[in-house]
């Protein structure tokens, strides 16, 4: 084992920047990917049919293709058509446009949305209907009742399993040095193609990864136990990660 | 810009069709493979042995707390030169090619394995204590008593996460493409490169997987019917 690369400046840079991408990636893909998510478990439960049909298509679809196609079908399929459109090259989100990381955020937050909504609706649904019976008659307006008391309970029911879509979000994050994008993966490829060592840079990432996976479930656990109304002890066996 | 869309499709649809073949014989291959490791790891984790059970629990926890990605091109390394030195080792210094179907399966198998794992585990443990111990009160053998009281005991409750892992898995092979094994995306990845019809190719791609997964939802449907025959409707 060789760690030797490690004390030259450019590979930390690489690594960090990569570090540095990738959780960036993780943040805005779960706080876009949740808000998409509820409005999907909205529409499916509440929506016109027509769009809620499409939301379950699109769902379908999501869940049903590998996130890898996803990625190169935005990045490589949908982003060489986009200078086709008349104008846009000239726009101010053209720059935006040409980044790997927009990509990755939009397949990322799509996934998300697809499948944190399957679980939202499942958790919105399991709410029981005297609740927001009660909310409604304490005069509380249909927005209020949804952000007061329908999806804080929906979320205290389903966390662990919220927990569990973070972690795959994290995980899922390697494929992105796939297009081209400076993450973890793309730095410790970067270090093998130039320094020919194999294992040294994919097991440091390797690493890296495990402690962030660990760090992640210790403070959704945190939360999970600081939630108002969670239950005072355990509910159950808990996994470490999900199974 | 492409001269004609349908000439380059047509041209490009059989070798994409072989490759869903590939990708579909990939991922049956390592879900057998996956599930023997996932019982091995269960028992290890469920053994009254301290060492067996470690050695359980870091395969299924190392294993699923890092990206499949990073672990398939590790594997891919590990495993060739790890086969390399085996055979120089006993073989004289003949060095050879693993094939990148053979890869592809014992990666995917490995890593499937250990989510197999935490399945297993969880369905074997919700088997009332007391069917075993029946079990071992009629002199059951071991393996009678897996196969008669265990197995039948277990299935209804580890299908639902197997058909889960059935459909990663499938998903999941589109991920050998890194490693430049011709299934089914690498293939569409040619063929959009040399149409220069990126889009159309990546939904082909992406519309065959969804066809697989989709199929293979029915057919799990239909399994979970048939070992949950016989218990109450839930």
């Amino acid at each position: 084992m060789d760690f030797s690369w490690l004390s030259d400046p450019f590979y930390q840079k690489a690594l960090w920047t990569g570090f540095v991408n990738t959780l960036w990636l993780v943040a805005v893909s779960a706080v876009c990917g949740f808000a998409l998510a509820v409005s999907f478990a909205m529409i499916r439960l509440r929506g016109p049919r027509p769009l809620a049909m499409l939301v379950t298509g699109l769902t379908t679809v999501v869940r049903g293709t590998p996130l890898l196609v996803q990625l190169f079908f935005f990045y490589d399929g949908v982003g060489r058509l986009l200078p086709e459109i008349p104008g846009l090259q000239e726009s101010v989100i053209w720059p935006l446009l040409r980044d790997p990381f927009f990509y990755g955020a939009l397949t990322f937050t799509l996934s998300v949305g697809a499948y944190t909504g399957e679980v939202l609706r499942g958790a919105l649904l399991s709410v029981p209907e005297g609740e927001l019976a009660a909310g409604r008659a304490f005069g509380l307006n249909p927005w209020q009742i949804l952000y007061r008391l329908w999806l804080p309970r929906a979320i205290q029911m389903c966390l662990p399993t919220l927990t569990g879509e973070l972690i795959l979000l994290l995980k899922s994050v390697p494929l992105v040095s796939t297009i081209a994008m400076m993450d973890l993966l793309k730095a410790a490829n970067m270090v093998r193609d130039e320094t020919f060592l194999v294992y040294e840079p994919l097991l440091l990432i390797a690493g890296i990864y495990l402690a962030l996976t660990l760090v992640l479930t210790s403070v959704m656990r945190l939360i999970e136990h600081r939630f108002p109304g969670a239950r005072p002890v355990a509910p159950k066996r808990r996994r470490l990660l999900p199974g | 810009m492409p001269s004609d869309h349908s000439d380059g499709l047509l041209e490009w649809l059989g070798p994409i069709l072989q490759g869903a073949l590939v990708t579909l014989e990939i991922a049956l291959l390592a879900y057998a493979i996956g599930l023997g490791l996932g019982l091995l790891g269960a028992t290890a984790r469920l053994s009254p042995w301290r060492p067996l059970r470690g050695l359980g629990t870091a395969y299924s926890t190392l294993v699923r707390a890092i990206p499949e990605l990073l672990l398939i091109i590790l594997l891919y390394y590990a495993g060739s030169q790890a086969l390399n030195a085996l055979f120089a080792e006993f073989g004289g210094d003949t060095h050879i090619e693993i094939s990148g179907f053979v890869t592809a399966v014992g990666v995917l198998a490995f890593v499937q394995g250990a989510y197999m794992t935490e399945v297993f585990r969880g369905a074997i443990q919700a088997i009332p204590k007391g069917q075993l111990e029946a079990a071992d009160a009629y002199g059951f053998s071991r393996p009678t008593r897996f196969y008669r009281i265990v197995l039948p005991g277990m299935l209804p409750n580890a299908l639902p996460g197997m058909s889960n892992l059935w459909l990663i898995l499938v998903k999941d092979t589109a991920l050998i493409s890194v490693i430049g094994f011709e299934e089914l995306f690498f293939t569409a990845q040619q063929a959009a490169a040399s149409t220069r019809d990126y889009a159309l190719f990546y939904a082909l791609a992406g519309a065959l997987y969804l066809v697989m997964t989709l199929g293979s939802n029915a057919l799990f449907a239909r399994a979970e019917r048939h070992v949950r025959r016989g218990q109450p409707s839930t």
